[in-house]
């Protein structure tokens, strides 16, 4: 009785660190996931305007591109606490590089905002604008995700 | 009785050994073949970008135009060990300057150093071996255009046995084929088996393979479990992409995605050498990949 207790109690101290550190991150993960899910989903309507996919509209790309605008101001690094890392915990590609790098991370995230305004200010301006407005924006993430996210 | 079986096994000895020596031996490109081309620097630029040679070759951080100075200095770990990218700028000494454009085809295209040794296949000369006699002598001319940088290359961290360079041979005899993998039947399509069988090699990452490390080609470009850390590199077949030719396109000259998620990992240098091309090479390369078999 004494001796399966215990090998609970050892099965237990194994198995929770990991638990509770994704119980902790999950909060996180959401919000950071469904930030990129945002921005993705606004480029969305942009892109496929741009692409010729989707009929050009002002006012909804003007109102994509406040929106990309808006994300971009978030501070990402509180939703990038220490161990919220895809080789400490499941649910994520972030890479420990992050955390190595915070200031590099926070100026490519600025080069987001730069790309983003760019567009903001022509999304406006007619179809042809989105294009040419949309390379550096695609730029700003692959920059980020070439060092800082892990492969599928 | 005793005597001629042991002849017999020194004999079959010397054979073996002789024929392990002529599988394992190198075989430089014919002399001649290209030194009677001329090459234009401006095509050459062309396949420059195409093979991606500065993706692995520039300085581990270089950025922008750095990224053309070939310094080397990259790790590419394997499971046969970590693979260090040379210096190939045209720096005389540390790099590549003084070799001649015979040298130059038959590292290329053979995976031969100039001296004679057989180059590891993580130079993905397997897939260069398709290249065009006139495409090696135009990306040869374009190299000349090319600064120098004295970093001297630094060695390979492979370990026992792949560090016997000999026995790079037996693996060449194995998998190094010239021959194109798939049937092209008009100009677009062939230019797409260009891109992806040869320059852009596609499949070295894209295709699984081997216990030897050679592609397995019956899965050409099936996908394969990332070389270098976890996860995987996805499937290119129809039955597997689900992506227009135009989402195909527009992902390598945006790096987005259809449902906009962006390029990530070694991708993001591909993509990056894709945007430089022209629009009919990134739609010839979509036309390829939805003509495989599986597809309409």
């Amino acid at each position: 009785m004494f001796r399966l207790a215990a090998i609970a109690a050892t099965a237990v101290a194994i198995a929770s660190p990991t638990l509770a550190q994704d119980d902790d991150f999950e909060d996180v993960l959401t919000a950071r996931q469904g930030m990129f899910r945002i921005l993705a989903i606004n480029l969305g309507i942009i892109g496929d305007m741009a692409k010729g996919d989707t009929e050009y509209d002002a006012e909804q790309a003007t109102m994509a591109a406040d929106n990309l605008h808006a994300v971009s101001m978030i501070n990402p690094l509180i939703l990038f606490p220490e161990g919220s890392d895809a080789e400490a915990i499941d649910g994520t590609r972030a890479l420990p590089a992050i955390w190595e790098n915070t200031d590099d991370v926070g100026s490519k995230w600025a080069d987001l905002g730069e790309a983003v305004s760019g567009l903001q200010e022509v999304a406006g301006d007619g179809r042809e604008a989105l294009g040419p407005a949309l390379g550096p924006v695609g730029n700003a993430c692959k920059a980020c995700h070439d060092e800082y996210r892990a492969s599928e | 009785m005793i005597r001629t079986g042991l002849f017999g096994l020194v004999a079959l000895a010397v054979i073996a050994g002789a024929a392990g020596l002529w599988i394992t031996r190198t075989t430089p490109a014919e002399p001649g073949r290209f030194e009677a081309l001329s090459g234009d620097p401006e095509r050459g630029e062309t396949v420059f970008v195409a093979a991606g040679c500065a993706s692995c070759h520039h300085a581990p951080d270089a950025e922008g135009e750095s990224k053309r100075v070939l310094a080397g200095g990259q790790r590419f770990p394997s499971d046969f060990g970590t693979f260090v990218a040379p210096n190939i700028s045209t720096d005389p000494e540390h790099g590549i300057g003084a070799w001649e454009i015979g040298d130059f085809a038959g590292a290329v295209t053979q995976g031969v150093s100039p001296d004679g040794a057989h180059y590891y296949p993580a130079f993905p000369y397997a897939a260069y071996t398709r290249m065009a006699d006139q495409d090696v002598a135009d990306l040869w001319a374009f190299w000349q255009t090319l600064p120098a940088d004295p970093t001297p290359s630094a060695a390979h961290e492979i370990a026992f046995p792949f560090s016997i360079r000999r026995s790079i041979g037996v693996w060449k005899a194995l998998y190094l084929d010239d021959d194109w993998i798939t049937p092209a039947e008009e100009p677009q399509l062939e230019r797409g088996r260009t891109l992806v069988e040869a320059l852009a090699h596609c499949g070295e990452c894209h295709t699984p393979r081997t216990t030897l490390g050679g592609l397995d080609i019956d899965r050409w470009l099936g996908g394969a479990p990332n070389p270098s850390g976890e996860g995987t590199i996805p499937s290119l077949r129809p039955e597997d992409l689900d992506w227009s030719a135009s989402d195909i396109a527009y992902y390598l000259e945006s790096g987005f995605t259809p449902d906009y998620d962006s390029v990530g990992g070694h991708m993001v240098a591909v993509v990056e050498n894709f945007a430089q091309l022209e629009a009919a090479d990134r739609e010839a390369v979509a036309a390829y990949l939805k003509a495989l078999p599986g597809g309409e």
